[in-house]
């Protein structure tokens, strides 16, 4: 046999690759017209998208923003859009009947509602955890105003009773049953007794209030906002504890869970609402009634919580098995390695799934309009009954459509960044 | 051997919430105290204020006169039916639309799916502003947006009137798209059609046949005949020769205007066709990402193995990606069906008579009846969702791929 | 890197290596978008010929194997197999393929099909066979690999090794001239590794032209004429056997036989 070995005495270094012919041009080829089938659907795509840009763009481009009425707009230039219904009701679409020298309030609002986030999906901040917590509490007392000493005293009830459990459990050594009980004592105690005279008292010594506005004046983007946020962040507790009790082994918590979870999503949302606005009140005591408006929160809220424990449950179900197994060998307690171990992989898991639940949840605010609350729809069809802009349509719905589109597209591509990032991080 | 004796421990009533074998006796039954004092509680609440109210929980008003004229109806009814009949009236919409919808969104979204995977990049690029744009606006805002367009884009029935109208009718002078509704041409059965019909299913049937046929020349000779043209052909080769050879014995009728409005054809409106669209165009969004990702999932390697083998693409995707993608697509897509029906209570937005419009709108109003009318169409929806799980959960059983 | 030693006695006597080629790479260059991944790689194999590539991760060496039959393409250079020359031509991919064989790491076998439907496939739609004829071929390649009363199985239900040696047997089914094996043993558990090394190695006793990436150097050792070694895109070195692991002449060559070999 001829001799075949070779060894190689000079390195061939890196060069780049060659440039056969203008690489745009070989793009073209290889992606638009490669075969009859492709250029056909090139030349068929083309002609679609001139069709539709051909009558838009003048449109919209010669829009008239600063007409009166639509009659006005009109009398301009009848073929162009007529904008000027968004230059004189923006503030409206946005804020609903919020009045207008309160405005700093929401908006300060929304400014402090992405720091507050930042601590919870950005481990860096992680140490300002605590701003999430009183967060909440901050943001209710600034949209709706009012003393700041009831919101307060909330904040004071949760963490004395947080101090009652932690004094029973580890001073006088009761078990977690009996000090969760104590705690639990205390806290309706508090209510009943401490809370109506430490308000009394310190708006009276101390009065921090802001112009109290009634629910009825929330509309718009700002009404969506709240419903939206406040329905998620107030089901994500409740939505574990039900992915919690659906995975249980006790067959009479896990019934009750599935019975409730899957009720909840065999429903339309619209049957909840309508619930909201008019059965709840024959669920509570005679006698009480709410805010509309919360009433659509409670609904809103128990509904997410429904589909968040499904995520939640997909979320608990990646995580492999031997995790349970080896919190369990170092001796932790079921809630122990749930709050150390369990919870905080698998919401880390859960996250692009809370997202998209939560794109959903901001897209069916919309249906509030239907129980004739103001959100954007119920709102476009207030300004369209307005005289001065009878027969308008189109461009309020885009601009509506335009803004929830940015919301929900920013949301996906934000979801689905994180859901990249976590592949890489967990493999 | 002696017996060991065991010691028996005596019981202490720390042993309910420490001991394993007591404590979720224990949790069980205070979770069932707690759940049944809650709904005691509900339940109390919500009899004192009826009481208050002065009104029972009674479902007799089902049997009473409706007394409501409902415009769009797939059985008889008058307005001195019962509401009990106005509920199914409203159900039968709603199943329909359901139908329907679901029909189309299906075609729409695989056909999306698939050009979404294009390797021409404005066609792949088209798809996803398609799917981008109807996924982010909310499903009411496209159902009143479809709705608004059916009614100020088109002309009043009138404007097709006199000898230059300002409207014309569409499809060589068929059908007409009015800002109520749209008028098309019925079909009339006449002479002969029966054996159209005859004819029809019997080449129906050459078609399944073929196939068997070149199925089974496949495996005894090895050779491919090309099926898709040929039953294509079966399909419609026949039915359109015997048309004519039994002197064309259907026949369509057309709608045409008589004094401000159009006679004859079939009438749909323009409600039902903006909810159906809105409705099959938001959830063909949802079917498309569905399709493409399932197609997705199937790894790398099966398209390389096949390739290497010499299976050319077209092949590739029938027999290989096809097969494993389908597992992974049905059920989700079969939620979004459900998706899809209750979505379709929004209906009262634009005044089409669905099972919310009726049971749970007019007859709710007009008998002041909430509780008992909300229970009923809970009800309704439920069985509807529970029926489509149990498909969901039955085709999961029946199509596992053994070992995975 | 295991090195597992093949019991059996290896007859090199029937491995004949005639004077045809079967695969000619001249000047073949690729490129990875801007990362030259294969340069000037110039290989001549023959007919008959066992050759075993081997290197450390990202030399290149599975997208070599990969060119050959055009799963991946390259942009400079000749590569021709069996006297037709790979290029942008379908009908010559076609050809080509037909007379190549892959075995890949992780199988690749159709979950959704038996194991008797995924053998029968091709040889159905590409060589347009009868369904009858199909499963006596694979029948006969099933019991070749030693594994004919899994016909009926499905791909989940069986070990590793025994996927494997399905792989091998689908790809049999063809009767391909040439196999490429792209890190066969690599997914196994070593208890299977042989199972997997005697099934190649009786198809080098039958004359089967191979060209194998793996990391098996007994399997080298004892089956392969040359063995190959690649880093950084480039053949470095090219030897027999005996001469490759006992006489490295490069340091790139002797850095590398210390890591897999010596521990």
């Amino acid at each position: 046999m001829s001799n075949i070995s070779f060894v190689r005495e000079k390195e061939i270094p890196q060069s780049p690759p060659p440039i056969t012919e203008s690489n745009a041009i070989r793009w073209v080829r290889q992606n638009l017209f490669s075969g009859w089938l492709n250029s056909l659907l090139t030349i068929l795509s083309v002609y679609f998208i001139y069709v539709c840009l051909r009558d838009f763009i003048p449109w919209a481009y010669g829009g008239i923003w600063t007409a009166n009425s639509i009659r006005e707009c009109l009398d301009i230039n009848p073929d162009v859009a007529c904008f000027s219904v968004i230059g004189a009701r923006w503030r409206q679409l946005l804020f609903g009947f919020y009045p207008t020298e309160e405005y700093w309030r929401p908006i300060l609002t929304f400014v402090l509602l992405f720091i507050s986030i930042a601590p919870v999906l950005i481990p860096r901040f992680a140490r300002f955890f605590w701003f999430s917590l009183i967060y909440p509490g901050i943001a209710v007392w600034l949209l709706w105003g009012g003393s700041i000493w009831p919101v307060f005293s909330i904040y004071l009830a949760i963490s004395l009773t947080g101090l009652v459990f932690f004094l029973a459990k580890n001073k006088f050594k009761l078990s977690s049953g009996f000090s969760f009980t104590a705690a639990i004592l205390f806290f309706f105690l508090y209510f009943i007794f401490i809370a109506g005279p430490f308000i009394a008292l310190f708006k009276y010594i101390l009065p921090i209030n802001l112009v109290l506005i009634e629910s009825l004046q929330f509309g718009g983007f700002l009404l969506s906002m709240i419903v939206g946020f406040s329905g998620i962040a107030a089901s994500f507790p409740i939505g574990i504890l039900l992915a919690l009790g659906r995975q249980s082994d006790l067959p009479l918590v896990k019934m009750i869970c599935v019975g409730f979870i899957e009720f909840i999503r065999g429903v339309p949302l619209i049957t909840l609402l309508f619930v909201a606005s008019v059965l709840l009140n024959y669920f509570l005591p005679p006698g009480t009634s709410f805010d509309i408006i919360i009433r659509v929160i409670i609904m809103v809220t128990i509904f997410s919580a429904a589909y968040m424990a499904e995520v939640i449950r997909g979320g608990l179900a990646a995580l492999p098995v031997g995790q349970h197994e080896a919190s369990a060998a170092l001796g932790l307690s079921y809630w122990q390695s749930q709050r150390l171990i369990i919870m905080p992989q698998a919401l880390k898991i859960s996250i692009p799934g809370i997202v998209n639940t939560f794109i959903g949840l901001f897209k069916d605010t919309t249906l509030v309009s239907i129980i004739s609350l103001l959100d954007p729809v119920g709102l476009a069809s207030l300004i369209r009954a307005d005289q001065k802009w009878n027969g308008i349509y189109w461009e309020l719905y885009v601009a509506i459509g335009l803004m929830f589109f940015i919301c929900c597209f920013g949301m996906s591509q934000y979801s689905q960044y994180l859901e990249r990032k976590l592949k890489t991080d967990n493999s | 051997m002696s017996s060991v004796k065991l010691p028996v421990e005596k019981f202490r009533l720390g042993m309910l919430l420490g001991d394993t074998r007591y404590r979720s006796t224990t949790v069980q039954v205070i979770a069932f105290i707690i759940f049944v004092s809650v709904v005691f509680w509900l339940v109390d609440n919500t009899v004192k204020n009826l009481a208050l109210l002065g009104k029972d929980v009674d479902f007799s008003y089902l049997w009473m006169r409706a007394g409501y004229d409902i415009n769009q109806r797939l059985i008889p009814y008058t307005n001195d039916s019962t509401h009990g009949r106005a509920a199914l009236v409203g159900i039968l919409n709603t199943l329909l639309v359901a139908f329907i919808g679901c029909i189309i969104a299906t075609i729409i979204g695989v056909f999306v799916g698939i050009l979404r995977l294009s390797k021409n990049w404005i066609v792949a690029k088209l798809m996803s502003v398609y799917i981008e744009g109807f996924r982010n606006i909310p499903i009411l805002l496209w159902i009143v947006m479809i709705f608004a367009l059916l009614t100020e884009f088109t002309p009043a029935p009138r404007a097709f009137k006199g000898a230059d109208p300002e409207a014309s009718m569409i499809f060589f002078q068929s059908t007409a798209v009015t800002n109520r509704g749209a008028y098309f041409p019925s079909p009339v059965w006449g002479d002969g059609s029966v054996y159209l019909i005859l004819i029809f299913i019997l080449s129906l049937a050459a078609m399944f046949l073929f196939r068997r046929y070149a199925k089974n020349l496949q495996e005894e000779t090895g050779k491919n005949l090309p099926k898709f043209w040929i039953s294509l052909a079966i399909f419609f080769i026949p039915s359109i020769l015997f048309y004519f050879i039994l002197g064309g014995p259907v026949s369509l009728e057309y709608p045409y205007l008589k004094g401000f409005n159009f006679k004859d054809g079939i009438y749909v409106r323009n409600s039902f066709i903006a909810l159906t669209l809105a409705l099959s165009l938001y959830t063909s969004a949802f079917i498309g990402e569905i399709v493409r990702s399932g197609i997705l999932a199937i790894s790398k390697g099966q398209t390389e193995a096949a390739s290497s083998l010499g299976l050319r693409p077209s092949r590739i995707m029938n027999l290989i990606i096809l097969p494993q993608a389908l597992r992974v697509i049905v059920p989700p897509m079969i939620s979004n069906y459900l998706n899809l029906t209750k979505n379709s209570s929004l209906a009262i937005a634009v005044g089409y008579m669905d099972v919310r419009g009726t049971l749970g709108g007019i007859t709710l109003n007009q008998t002041g009846r909430e509780l008992e009318s909300m229970l009923l169409l809970m009800g309704f929806y439920l069985c509807v969702s529970l029926c489509v799980s149990a498909i969901i959960n039955y085709f999961n059983r029946s199509f596992q791929i053994k070992g995975l | 890197m295991s090195d597992v030693v093949t019991e059996r006695a290896i007859d090199r006597s029937k491995m004949e290596v005639s004077d045809e080629i079967a695969i000619h790479i001249s000047d073949m260059n690729k490129w990875f978008g801007n990362f030259h991944v294969l340069r000037d790689i110039n290989l001549e194999v023959r007919r008959g010929e066992r050759i075993v590539v081997c290197g450390p991760s990202g030399s290149g060496k599975s997208t070599l194997i990969r060119c050959i039959n055009r799963l991946e393409e390259h942009q400079q250079g000749k590569i021709v197999v069996d006297g037709t020359e790979l290029s942008s031509d379908l009908k010559n991919i076609d050809k080509i393929r037909s007379e190549v064989g892959m075995c890949f790491q992780h199988f690749n076998l159709f979950p959704h099909l038996t194991i008797l439907e995924n053998c029968t496939l091709a040889p159905i739609w590409v060589r347009k066979m009868a369904r009858k004829e199909a499963e006596e071929t694979a029948m006969h390649y099933l019991e070749k690999v030693k594994i004919p009363e899994q016909a009926d199985k499905y791909p989940g239900q069986l070990s590793g090794g025994q996927q494997q040696r399905v792989a091998i047997a689908r790809s049999l089914c063809m009767k391909p001239q040439i196999m490429l094996f792209d890190e066969p043993t690599s997914s196994l558990d070593p208890e299977m590794i042989k199972e997997v090394l005697d099934t190649m190695i009786e198809l080098a006793e039958e004359g089967m032209t191979m060209v194998c990436v793996t990391h098996e150097m007994g399997f080298a050792r004892q089956v392969a004429n040359r063995v190959i070694f690649m880093d950084d895109g480039q053949i470095v070195e090219e030897n027999e056997p005996k001469e490759f692991f006992d006489n490295p002449k490069s340091d790139r060559t002797k850095l590398f036989l210390s890591q897999i070999l010596g521990h």
